[in-house]
């Protein structure tokens, strides 16, 4: 039985959205500019932890973001039956 | 092979494709001409869009910047990418279930007002033709190192190009050039990053040579510039030197200014379905994303060459793309120390910064300038455009490396300008005549229209390229601020908001520009001389006041729209619409 509520849909969506920028604020805002000097203690090879997400890991992490984002909304859109044909 | 006949070569051969590209897509109505027939597969619309976006700036200033800023670079890095996860997440699959030919069509029909159109068509000319001058100045400073042709002929060779196949084949003409644009750019960049990250550091992934040891000692690349720089003055690569309030609201006002961007938006107008609009930023930010982690790497790599070949050697040893770029006025040495030997040292060489050249010779036999000296001991002025385009003989690399460079910015700046050149000419004949001065006009003539309007765009911007308007670096803040504080705002509550209106969407947006735009003016040329941290408000640079400016948008819109009366039924039934992807 497919749910067909569009409110739950459209609340499933938000709830989505929200936890991925979430994500998308802590990988680049958090880890890249407001914690980066204690993330900068800690060395991993030649880069300093808060510098590396500065300049490379926040990327890295938005594309998995955008990954993830389009797996968890097609997955969503079958469950309430609004795929497009 | 002569570096310049290859040069010919590799440009000539790249400029046939594209123009070869463009006769087999010719559009032939409007759905073509704006968004491609809305046919595009979702991948090619990935590279496309990693084209479009990835400008001159991307290409030839970025790396360069982030070369001399060190970690205050990151913002550029963090800002122009962060963007598409708010792209990709808020806006991309709505608009496209949207589904019509521009941007400021969604908010025209979105808060029923012509007037919310025309403000939108405003904000997006100014925003599109700021950009527009910056490709061009990157296709002249190509075409006269590379070509050594004259600016003006290399701007004109550049917008003749761009006529033929944005004025013929359209958004469809252009998406499948941006394709090809895209292989040559990427393949253009990661060559010589590739051989700068084995010549320094033996590992041949740039992105993770920039955290490896030097193969000439047992150090950290990163620990070792930071030594380097140490001894001549500087501060750590590694180490922030803006305050982090300042930084943060530059990086958010990148990242919903890239967002908010009218080229890069429609864009995602031309996939086939919802499912293809997400998947296609997934696609472009993963193809963005290869250029902008090695970018970073070549800019550490850059910074270390540079200063180990110039540094205390004699002008006459220094090697020929010194002289080369001297000879056209990106590099000046004065011997400020009478010793023949060349300092390099933290602040700027001369007073003002930018050298005015005499026509006399030194004693060295380098360029004399007429500028005033400063007190300080550096005495090099090197423009930080030119790092990307001099890596490859910088780090002495063959001259078909030098020659691929030339042809990748080239795609660079001239697909970026296409598909900036087709979002003016679709607001005008679309959005201004027939949205809302004559809508009685035919398909065919709405085509015609849009021709004429992206030949007449086409000129302006190449006058732009021959007469630079002396503030094309400081507008660049202006493109994003304007489009943080204006049209992004605008296409969030347009979509997650049933309760926006018109009269509140247009105060947000004139109030978000208004505010955003006096402060950006007032700092960068009324009274430039105070633009410093003392005098900005909460300690946030022009380049980052977009953020406030958004947050004032998004305050008026959301307050007026309470005290006035919800949009109609029509309007609720529109957002529900573009809320289910059926």
């Amino acid at each position: 039985m497919k749910e067909k509520n569009p409110k739950n849909y459209w609340r499933a969506n938000l709830i989505i959205i929200f936890s991925l920028l979430c994500i998308w604020f802590l990988a680049s805002f958090g880890a890249g500019i407001l914690f980066s000097d204690s993330l900068d203690k800690i060395k991993i090879g030649g880069f300093r932890l808060g510098f590396w997400f500065a300049q490379q890991g926040s990327i890295l992490f938005f594309v998995i973001i955008i990954v993830v984002y389009c797996f968890l909304m097609n997955w969503l859109d079958k469950k309430y039956n609004v795929e497009e044909s | 092979m002569d570096l310049q006949v290859l040069t010919y070569l590799m440009a000539g051969a790249s400029f046939a494709l594209y123009i070869g590209i463009a006769l087999w897509s010719k559009a032939s109505s409007t759905k073509e001409f704006y968004i491609a027939g809305g046919g595009v597969h979702p991948i090619a619309n990935g590279m496309a869009t990693a084209a479009d976006w990835m400008s001159a700036a991307s290409f030839i200033s970025m790396a360069g910047i982030i070369s001399f800023m060190g970690r205050d670079g990151s913002v550029y890095l963090m800002g122009w990418t962060g963007g598409y996860v708010l792209l990709a997440l808020l806006l991309a699959p709505y608009l496209r279930k949207f589904g019509k030919f521009t941007v400021p069509d969604f908010i025209g029909d979105r808060y029923y007002s012509k007037t919310a159109r025309f403000v939108a068509v405003l904000c997006l000319i100014f925003i599109s033709f700021t950009y527009i001058a910056g490709q061009m100045r990157g296709v002249g400073i190509v075409f006269s190192r590379f070509l050594e042709v004259d600016i003006n002929t290399g701007v004109i060779i550049g917008m003749l190009i761009v006529f033929f196949y944005a004025v013929l084949g359209g958004m469809k003409g252009i998406t499948y050039t941006q394709v090809a644009q895209y292989c040559v750019l990427i393949f253009a960049y990661m060559v010589p990053a590739i051989f700068m990250s084995l010549l320094i550091t033996g590992n041949p992934i740039p992105q993770l040579g920039f955290g490896s040891k030097l193969i000439s000692e047992d150090i950290y690349l990163l620990d070792k510039l930071n030594a380097v720089l140490n001894d001549l003055g500087f501060n750590d690569y590694t180490e922030s030197t803006k305050s982090k309030i300042d930084v943060f609201c530059i990086t958010g006002a990148l990242m919903a200014g890239t967002a908010g961007l009218p080229h890069v938006i429609v864009r995602f107008f031309t996939v086939p379905k919802v499912r293809d609009a997400r998947a296609s930023a997934g696609w472009a930010l993963l193809f963005i994303a290869i250029l902008y982690t090695a970018a970073p790497a070549v800019s550490s790599f850059s910074r270390l060459n540079f200063i180990n070949t110039i540094n205390s050697s004699s002008y006459e040893t220094t090697p020929a793309w010194f002289k080369n770029w001297e000879d056209i006025g990106l590099i000046s040495w004065v011997d400020k120390n009478k010793d023949g030997l060349i300092q390099y040292g933290p602040g700027s060489s001369l007073d003002p910064e930018k050298p005015f050249f005499t026509k006399e010779r030194g004693a060295s036999g380098e360029r004399v300038v007429s500028n005033n000296l400063t007190q300080n001991e550096n005495e090099i002025y090197i423009d930080r455009d030119i790092m990307v385009l001099a890596n490859p003989e910088i780090a002495n690399l063959p001259n078909w490396v030098i020659a691929l460079v030339a042809s990748g910015a080239l795609a660079a700046a001239l697909s970026t300008a296409a598909g900036l050149l087709l979002v003016i000419s679709s607001s005008v004949s679309h959005d201004l005549m027939k949205k809302i001065f004559r809508p009685s006009i035919t398909d065919r003539q709405e085509l015609f229209l849009a021709r004429v309007a992206a030949a007449i765009a086409i000129c302006v911007a190449g006058i732009f390229g021959i007469y630079p308007p002396a503030f094309v670096a400081q507008v660049v803040a202006f493109a994003f601020g304007l489009a943080a504080s204006s049209i992004f705002p605008a296409l969030i509550m347009g979509i997650f908001s049933k309760r926006v209106n018109s009269i509140g969407a247009i105060t947000g947006m004139i109030s978000g520009l208004l505010f955003t735009a006096s402060y950006i003016v007032f700092f960068k040329f009324i009274s430039p001389e105070i633009n410093t941290l003392d005098y900005w408000l909460f300690g946030i640079s022009p380049e980052g006041i977009g953020v406030i400016g958004m947050l004032i948008n998004f305050s008026f819109a959301i307050i007026i729209s309470l005290f006035t009366k919800s949009p109609s039924e029509n309007v609720i039934k529109l957002i529900d619409g573009i809320r289910s992807p059926r």
